[in-house]
C-alpha cells in the first residue's frame, strides 16, 4: 500500500470505552456515520473501573498523545458503582500527571451513554482538536520504547 | 506462541469501500504468531464461517482474529464457529473495523491504517488469551412484571399461559393503567374497557399470576436467572383479603372533596375509594393524605360501616422479598404537565383541557356520564379546537423533541366521535403534520376529514385567550393559505406529549438498565433485539421503551413474554467466564478488593502455603465466587499487590493492546 507522506501532526489517542455504554455509543456513532478523526483507537473494557492507572501511564510511556476514558453516566453504571471509582481514581491520576508535565487537556473522563452516538463523535472531535493543538507528548514518552 | 489466523471481512462494501481489506490482511501477516491471514466478502455468512473453521483445522490455529463489525454484533457468531472447529470460543478476538473505522472515516488511507492498527491490537491481545470455560447458574422459574397496564397485563398473561409463575407489581390501587381511562380505541372504535377489563379479570383469576397492587419495587439484587427483589406494599389501611369491594365505605366517607385522579381531577372522590367499578383487585384504599382518622384520629366512619371488618388504620408498609429469573419493565407513560405552555392558557381556563381529560368527558363512567359538556359552565360546546403536537416535536426546550406517535390518531378519533354525536359542532384540528402509518390508520384519518367534515388546518396555534363572555379566542395561522385565523372556540383540547413515568429513572438505576436522554429504556439492539434491555434478564414492554399505541404495545408485550419464556424454559444458564481471579501467591489478604466489589463476590479464607524454607504458613487470601462475579474489574485496580486480574480482559492483554496502538 502507498503510504501518504504528510508533515501534519497526527496525535496518537487511546480511548478506553466501557462495554455497556460508551462502546455501544461509539458503535452508534458508527451506525449513524458520524465522522471523527482516525487518530482515535478504542480499547474495549468491561467497565470504566477496569482501567488501571498503569494502562494510562503505559500509553503515555509508549508515546500516546492523549488518553480518554469513557463510561456510563454516574448512576447508570451497569455494575452499579464502577464509574464512581473511575471518577475518583482518575481525578487523582490526572492531577498527578499534570504535576509530571502531562497537561490536563491530554487526559479526559467523559460519560457517554449507549444512546449518545452524537455525543461520542462530538467528544472525540473536540478531544482530538485539543490534543492536536498541544502537539506531541514529550514528557513521559520513553524513547527506548520507540519502534525502530 | 499462539498460531493465529486473521480473517478480514469486507461486509459487502460497508468495510471494503473505505478500508483496503486486502492491504489489512497483508499487513497483519507479518505480526508475531500470525500463520494465516485472508479476507472474505461476508465473514458472518455460512461460507465465511466455514472458511474460519476450515482454516482452524488446516493450519492448526490456536487463536482467531476477525476484523469485522462490532463484537456486540457477531462476537457470539465467531465464537461458536471457533468452538465447532474444536478450539476454545474465548480464543477469538474481534477488531471492530466497521462501526469504529470504515463507517466513521472517509479517507481510505487513514481508515486502512487505523484498521491495521486495530487488527494488530487484536492480534496482540489474542496472543495472551487463555481458554476459558463458562460456569453454570440455576434459573429461578418465576418472572416479575413491573407495571400493570395493558403492556404488563399482556406480558403476564402470556408468561402464565406458558406455565410459569409471574408477579405483577403495580403502584396504583388497581391494575389496568392508562387504558382504563380511555373511552374508545382507534381505529376500530371498540370500547377500551370492554376489551381491557376481561384481561384484568383473567390476571386476577389466573393461578400463576400474583398481583401486588399499590406496591412498588424497592430494591433489586442479583443477575439474570437469579434476581432478588424487595417489593414495598404500601399501606392501604384495608385488609385486601377481607375487603369484598362492596363500596359502602366509599359512600359513607365524609371527606368528599378529594380530586379524582381517575377522572383527571374533574370530579371528586372520597378519602376511601375504589378507583373505578371494574378495578382489579376490587379493594378499597384509604388516601392517607385526606383521611380524617389517619390525619387527626377523628372519624372512623368507614370502619363502622364495613361489614367484614376490613378497615385497619394501623396497617404499615410492608416489604416482601421474592426471587425471580427474569424481570419485565412495563412502567408506561404520563402526559406531560402543560404548566409551561402559557400560550394555550391551560392553567387559566377550565375549558382548555388535555386529550386525556377529553377522553374522560366522553366516557360513560366519567364526570359527565359521557355527555360532552364544558367543564366551566356545563354547556354543550359548539366550536371545538384540537391542537396537536403540544410539547411533541418541540425544540424550544419546553417540551419533548420526539414525536409522541399516538396523538394524530386519537385526535382524529376525538374529532370524529364529536362530529358523530353532536353534528352541529364545528371541529377544527391544528396540526404540523398528520402522521398515521399503521393498519387502517390512514383510512381512519381520511374518514374524519372526508365523511365527518372535520376541519384540518396545517399550522400551529399561537395563542389562546380566554374572553369575558366565556369563549376562548384561538389565534392561529393557516400555513397552506398563509392566513391568520381567529376562531371563537368553546373548548380547546391539547394533545399533550407523552413522557415515560417518573418512577422509571430510579427503577433503571436499581435494575442497572440503561436509558436514553428522554428517560425511555434503551433496547439491546434497536432493530434486532427490541424487547430486551442490554442488561441480561431485563426485558422491555410498552411505552417505557418508546411511544407506542395499543396494538404495538400488545405485540411488544407478547414479544417480551416470549423472550422471558425462552429464558425460564432453561434449567441452567451459562455464566460469563470473564470474571476476576486472585493470584493467591501474591494476595496479602488486605480486603481492598472486597470493599469495592458491588456484588459481594469476594470472600477470604485461610489457606496453607508451603514456604521456600519448607515450612508451612497459614495466610488469609481472597477467592472469587465465579457465579456471583459479574466481571466489572473494579477489584483488579483496587488490589495494591496486583494479585487480582480479570479473565478475558487481563492486565497483560490490555497493556498489549495499548502497546500495539501506540507503536
Amino acid at each position: 500500500m502507498q503510504v501518504k507522506e504528510t508533515n501534519e501532526f497526527k496525535p496518537k489517542i487511546v480511548a478506553f470505552c466501557c462495554n455497556w455504554c460508551s462502546y455501544a455509543g461509539a458503535d452508534l456513532a458508527g451506525t449513524n456515520r458520524l465522522q471523527y478523526p482516525a487518530d482515535v483507537k478504542i480499547i474495549r473494557v468491561p467497565c470504566s473501573c477496569r482501567v488501571n492507572p498503569m494502562f494510562i501511564l503505559r500509553a503515555f510511556q509508549r508515546g500516546a498523545d492523549g488518553v480518554i476514558l469513557c463510561g456510563c453516566h454516574p448512576g447508570d453504571c451497569h455494575y452499579t458503582t464502577g464509574n464512581y471509582y473511575t471518577r475518583r481514581r482518575m481525578t487523582l491520576l490526572f492531577s498527578m500527571l499534570d504535576y509530571l508535565g502531562i497537561e490536563k487537556e491530554r487526559t479526559r473522563v467523559e460519560w457517554v451513554s449507549a444512546a449518545e452516538g452524537a455525543k461520542f463523535a462530538a467528544t472525540m472531535n473536540d478531544f482530538v482538536a485539543t490534543v492536536t493543538k498541544l502537539g506531541e507528548n514529550k514528557r513521559l514518552e520513553d524513547l527506548r520504547c520507540k519502534a525502530k | 506462541m499462539q498460531k493465529i489466523g486473521v480473517f478480514v471481512c469486507h461486509c459487502g462494501t460497508n468495510i471494503a469501500a473505505t478500508v483496503d481489506v486486502k492491504a489489512v490482511a497483508e499487513a497483519l501477516k507479518g505480526e508475531p504468531g500470525v500463520v494465516f491471514s485472508t479476507d472474505y466478502q461476508y465473514m458472518c455468512s455460512e461460507a465465511g464461517q466455514n472458511l474460519i473453521k476450515n482454516s482452524i483445522k488446516e493450519y492448526g490455529l490456536t487463536g482467531v482474529v476477525v476484523c469485522s463489525c462490532s463484537p456486540r454484533m457477531h462476537e457470539q457468531t465467531f465464537r461458536k464457529a471457533a468452538q465447532s472447529a474444536g478450539i476454545n470460543p474465548y480464543m477469538v478476538e474481534i477488531a471492530n473495523i466497521r462501526e469504529q473505522c470504515s463507517w466513521i472515516h472517509k479517507d481510505i488511507w487513514s481508515a486502512t491504517e487505523k484498521a491495521i492498527i486495530l487488527g494488530k491490537a487484536a492480534v496482540a491481545k489474542v496472543q495472551l488469551n487463555a481458554p476459558l470455560t463458562a460456569g453454570e447458574s440455576p434459573v429461578v422459574k418465576r418472572a416479575l412484571v413491573i407495571g400493570g397496564g395493558i403492556a404488563g397485563i399482556q406480558t403476564a398473561l402470556d408468561i402464565a399461559e406458558a406455565g410459569f409463575e409471574v408477579d405483577i407489581v403495580e403502584k396504583q390501587p388497581t391494575i389496568g393503567g392508562k387504558m382504563t381511562q380511555i373511552d374508545k380505541t382507534f381505529p376500530t372504535l371498540d370500547c377500551a374497557a370492554c376489551i381491557l377489563t376481561p384481561k384484568m379479570v383473567d390476571c386476577a383469576q389466573n393461578e400463576k399470576i400474583k398481583i401486588y397492587s399499590y406496591s412498588e419495587v424497592a430494591d433489586v439484587k442479583g443477575f439474570v436467572g437469579n434476581f432478588t427483589v424487595k417489593i414495598k406494599k404500601k399501606a392501604r389501611y384495608v385488609d385486601e383479603d377481607k375487603c369484598t369491594g362492596c363500596g359502602i365505605c366509599t359512600e359513607k366517607c365524609p371527606v368528599k372533596n378529594v380530586p379524582n385522579e381517575f377522572n383527571m381531577g374533574m370530579d371528586n372522590r372520597r378519602a376511601i375509594y375504589i378507583p373505578f367499578a371494574q378495578a382489579v383487585p376490587k379493594v378499597a384504599t384509604i388516601d392517607a393524605n385526606y383521611c380524617n382518622m389517619l390525619k387527626n384520629g377523628k372519624c372512623g366512619v368507614c370502619s363502622k360501616f364495613c361489614t367484614v371488618g376490613a378497615i385497619d388504620y394501623k396497617q404499615q408498609d410492608t416489604i416482601v422479598e421474592e426471587k425471580y429469573g427474569a424481570i419485565v419493565v412495563a412502567t408506561g407513560f404520563n402526559p406531560i404537565k402543560l404548566d409551561d405552555f402559557d400560550e394555550f392558557a391551560y392553567s387559566q381556563s377550565k375549558d382548555v383541557i388535555t386529550s386525556l381529560e377529553f377522553e374522560r368527558l366522553t366516557n360513560a363512567a366519567g364526570p359527565t356520564s359521557g355527555t360532552l359538556l364544558r367543564p366551566s359552565d356545563g354547556k354543550h360546546p359548539h366550536t371545538i379546537v384540537f391542537v396537536q403536537c403540544v410539547g411533541s416535536r418541540d425544540t424550544s426546550g419546553c417540551g419533548k423533541t420526539y414525536c409522541s406517535k399516538i396523538c394524530c390518531m386519537y385526535t382524529a378519533k376525538h374529532a370524529m366521535l364529536t362530529r358523530e354525536k353532536y353534528p352541529d359542532t364545528d371541529v377544527y384540528v391544528f396540526y404540523i403534520d398528520v402522521r398515521t402509518p399503521g393498519k387502517n390508520f390512514d383510512e381512519f384519518y381520511r374518514r374524519a376529514v372526508e365523511e365527518y367534515g372535520v376541519h384540518y388546518i396545517k399550522g400551529m396555534v399561537g395563542k389562546v385567550v380566554p374572553r369575558s363572555d366565556g369563549t376562548l379566542m384561538v389565534q392561529a395561522s393557516d400555513l397552506l393559505s398563509n392566513e391568520q385565523l381567529h376562531i371563537n372556540a368553546d373548548l380547546v383540547v391539547l394533545a399533550a406529549a407523552i413522557e415515560p413515568d417518573k418512577s422509571a429513572r430510579s427503577l433503571a438505576t436499581m435494575l442497572t438498565a440503561s436509558m436514553d436522554t428522554n428517560d425511555f429504556f434503551t433496547e439491546a439492539h434497536p432493530k434486532l433485539r427490541p424487547v430486551e434491555s442490554p442488561t441480561a434478564g431485563i426485558f422491555l414492554s410498552g411505552v417505557c421503551q418508546g411511544p407506542k399505541d395499543i396494538p404495538e404495545t400488545v405485540s411488544q408485550a407478547s414479544a417480551a413474554a416470549a423472550k422471558v419464556i425462552g429464558l425460564l424454559a432453561k434449567d441452567k444458564l451459562t455464566c460469563n467466564p470473564c470474571v476476576a481471579q486472585a493470584n493467591e501467591l501474591m494476595c496479602n489478604g488486605c480486603s481492598s478488593c472486597e470493599k469495592v466489589c458491588p456484588y459481594g463476590a469476594i470472600t477470604y479464607s485461610d489457606k496453607e502455603f508451603r514456604m521456600p524454607d519448607r515450612t508451612t504458613a497459614i495466610r488469609r487470601v481472597a477467592s472469587v465466587n465465579e457465579a456471583v462475579c459479574q466481571g466489572c474489574g473494579a477489584c483488579t485496580v483496587a488490589c495494591p499487590s496486583g494479585a487480582m486480574d480479570l479473565k478475558g480482559f487481563s492486565n497483560s492483554q490490555i497493556m498489549a493492546e495499548v502497546d500495539a496502538i501506540c507503536k
